[in-house]
């Protein structure tokens, strides 16, 4: 492996990491703040992948098109949608068991799941990036580097930079902070968990339909991209550590070097890989690499 | 008193669906038949989690390795045209389902919680993974039993399991031996100590349970009954492909005792017949037409109705109509003991 190809790798699995770690960031703060195990998850990723693809040409004939302008409707529709949704579905979940969330959210998966085949199709569409994100850099003598694979891994440093300021430097999220520790106490000191819950919820829906948005170009939009990312996304989410952003962080970064690299080297054995991982961290570390607090 | 009649009336539905099973096969045709012996394997194979999740509070997500493992013994043991003896090949088939529940248990019962349903997913997807990506079994393709084991004494074959008949009935004795088992098992001292250990861990090495053995006990005989679940659906088949250990079997089997009702094992048997006829329900073109194609979304539906109104699965249905009808209050709600089975 020459320079430039190893580079190009590096770019790849950076690319990849932050990918994984902007779904599996909305999954650890559910998770880890308000307790609930939402296998649904993935479909967020999904829908705004499908978003992406059958937005754009209705965003085009309103607003006069733009890449940023659907982006901003499909995040706007996101909150909205989250936020109904963890009013509907969730809201009367959190004293049951997990067990009961699981079976709950595995319905919800099914449930979009085929709602996108009635609406969309069960086709694989590609998705254009646009014109002026299109381009390719040049590595190397031979090898070129696509503008929007950049591009991507820009979006989610913003948003992980954009995170943490929220959480740690702000009065909310010290507030969200607070609730994960102790949901009654937080109650009675005046404020409205339940409020706090549904927008922690409906952004971490939207920071999953704002990946799934950005991806799409890259990964093309197919059936089934939901499930397959979030099984891949619980592994983040459980290397990291439940409910530690940062610990996501690291695992996803992880996870996008063993998959990336391993795809190249031991193209046989890659799928296998990042369980292998896995396991190896959670027998040496039995919860994560950085436990939540 | 009311304890048993309770318990009495929970043995009489049990032996009554038992008894269904075994006069069904007289009204129903070929595709019925083979319908209810899948349905039948995934109650073992269900029944084989329950004593993990519902029995224990383990709660197991590579549950599909054993089952797959069990298949693809089933076929990899027994090449050639010559069917295999009955005899060798079950045992050691639930032999190597056994043998690597015991490597999974000994390494992922070390950890706790959500951590440990995750690594028995890692060591589930490396056993997939295995059969994916290697040509041991075929690859994606999957492989073909050529002939189906049979039982054979003195010259005369007793069961042979390329009959349609005979693989229902054999599925339906390994059923009720499986329940049965598991029923004296959770009433046993052994029973107790994992119901203590579900109930609080702490509290049971407080008072000298060295919690370990227990639990890899628990995980080794509930792998054990997955490879003769998978044992069973391969010989039923005669094919085996990887989807068998994937994680959406290990995921259905789950949302099978869930939907079920966790700590009882009749919840497994009620919750493997209820999705499997639900999706069997919601697939059928004489009922929805051209809908049918879209059949995830009435189960889905489905799901998520059984989780709004029924708390503790359907096994808690009849104490909620008592409850409507009579005005009683449900007695025993949250996580019931082992005594409470079947």
């Amino acid at each position: 492996m020459d320079l430039a190809t190893f580079l190009i790798q590096c770019l790849n699995s950076l690319q990849y990491g932050l990918l994984l770690f902007l779904v599996a960031s909305g999954l650890t703060l559910i998770f880890g703040i308000m307790g609930v195990i939402n296998l649904a998850h993935g479909s967020f990723y999904m829908i705004g992948a499908y978003m992406a693809y059958a937005l754009a040409p209705v965003v085009g004939s309103t607003f006069g098109g733009g890449f940023f302008a659907t982006l901003f409707v499909g995040l706007v529709l996101a909150v909205i949608f989250g936020y109904l949704l963890e009013w509907v579905f969730f809201s009367f979940l959190y004293e049951r068991e997990h067990l009961q969330q699981v079976l709950m959210t595995y319905g919800l998966i099914l449930v979009f799941e085929e709602l996108r085949s009635l609406l969309v199709g069960d086709d694989v569409h590609g998705v254009q990036p646009p014109d002026f994100l299109a381009g390719t850099i040049p590595l190397g003598e031979m090898m070129t580097y696509p503008v929007y694979r950049l591009f991507i891994s820009g979006v989610c440093l913003a948003l992980a930079l954009g995170m943490w300021f929220v959480f740690a430097r702000t009065r909310l999220g010290m507030m969200i902070r607070a609730g994960s520790t102790n949901r009654e106490m937080v109650q009675s000191l005046g404020i409205d968990i339940k409020f706090l819950y549904r927008v922690v919820f409906a952004a971490g829906v939207a920071v999953a339909v704002l990946a799934g948005m950005v991806a799409a170009p890259v990964s093309s939009v197919y059936p089934g991209m939901g499930n397959q990312v979030l099984i891949i996304c619980f592994v983040v989410v459980v290397i990291g550590g439940i409910g530690s952003i940062r610990g996501a962080l690291l695992a996803a970064l992880l996870i996008g070097v063993v998959d990336t690299f391993g795809k190249v080297i031991f193209p046989q054995a890659a799928g296998v890989l990042v369980y292998v991982l896995m396991a190896l961290i959670l027998l040496w570390k039995p919860s994560g690499l950085f436990k939540a607090g | 008193m009311m304890a048993d009649t309770h318990s009495r009336s929970r043995f009489a539905f049990v032996a009554l669906c038992l008894a269904a099973l075994a006069v069904y096969p007289l009204a129903a045709g070929s595709y019925g038949l083979d319908l209810v012996t899948k349905i039948m394997v995934y109650a073992i194979f269900a029944l084989s989690l329950e004593l993990l999740v519902g029995a224990t509070g383990l709660v197991c997500f590579g549950h599909a390795a054993f089952f797959g493992i069990g298949a693809y013994a089933a076929v990899l043991l027994a090449p050639g045209y010559e069917p295999v003896s009955l005899g060798w090949l079950l045992p050691a088939s639930v032999g190597a389902a056994a043998l690597y529940a015991l490597f999974m248990g000994a390494l992922s019962l070390r950890t706790q919680g959500v951590y440990f349903i995750m690594v028995t997913l890692a060591f589930a997807q490396m056993a997939y993974y295995v059969v994916h990506d290697t040509p041991l079994g075929g690859g994606t393709d999957g492989i073909y039993l050529d002939a189906k084991p049979v039982l054979a004494a003195g010259g005369n074959t007793l069961i042979d399991l390329d009959q349609p008949l005979a693989i229902y009935f054999f599925t339906l004795a390994c059923l009720a031996a499986v329940f049965i088992f598991l029923a004296v098992l959770l009433r046993s001292r052994f029973g107790r100590a994992l119901a203590g250990i579900k109930a609080n861990e702490q509290r049971m090495r407080a008072t000298g349970f060295s919690t370990y053995p227990y639990k890899l006990a628990a995980f080794v005989i509930s792998g054990a009954i997955a490879g003769l679940a998978g044992f069973l659906f391969g010989v039923k088949d005669g094919y085996v492909n990887p989807e068998l250990l994937s994680w959406h079997l290990s995921g259905a089997v789950l949302i099978m005792i869930i939907l079920g009702g966790l700590g009882h094992l009749r919840g497994a048997l009620i919750g493997a017949f209820a999705f499997a006829l639900l999706q069997e329900f919601f697939k059928s073109e004489a009922i929805f037409g051209d809908f049918a194609k879209h059949w995830h979304l009435g189960l889905g539906l489905a799901i998520i109705a059984s989780v709004a109104l029924l708390p503790n699965g359907l096994v808690g249905l009849p104490a909620l109509w008592r409850q409507r009808l009579l005005g009683k209050p449900v007695t025993g709600r949250g996580a019931p003991s082992a005594g409470d089975t079947p």
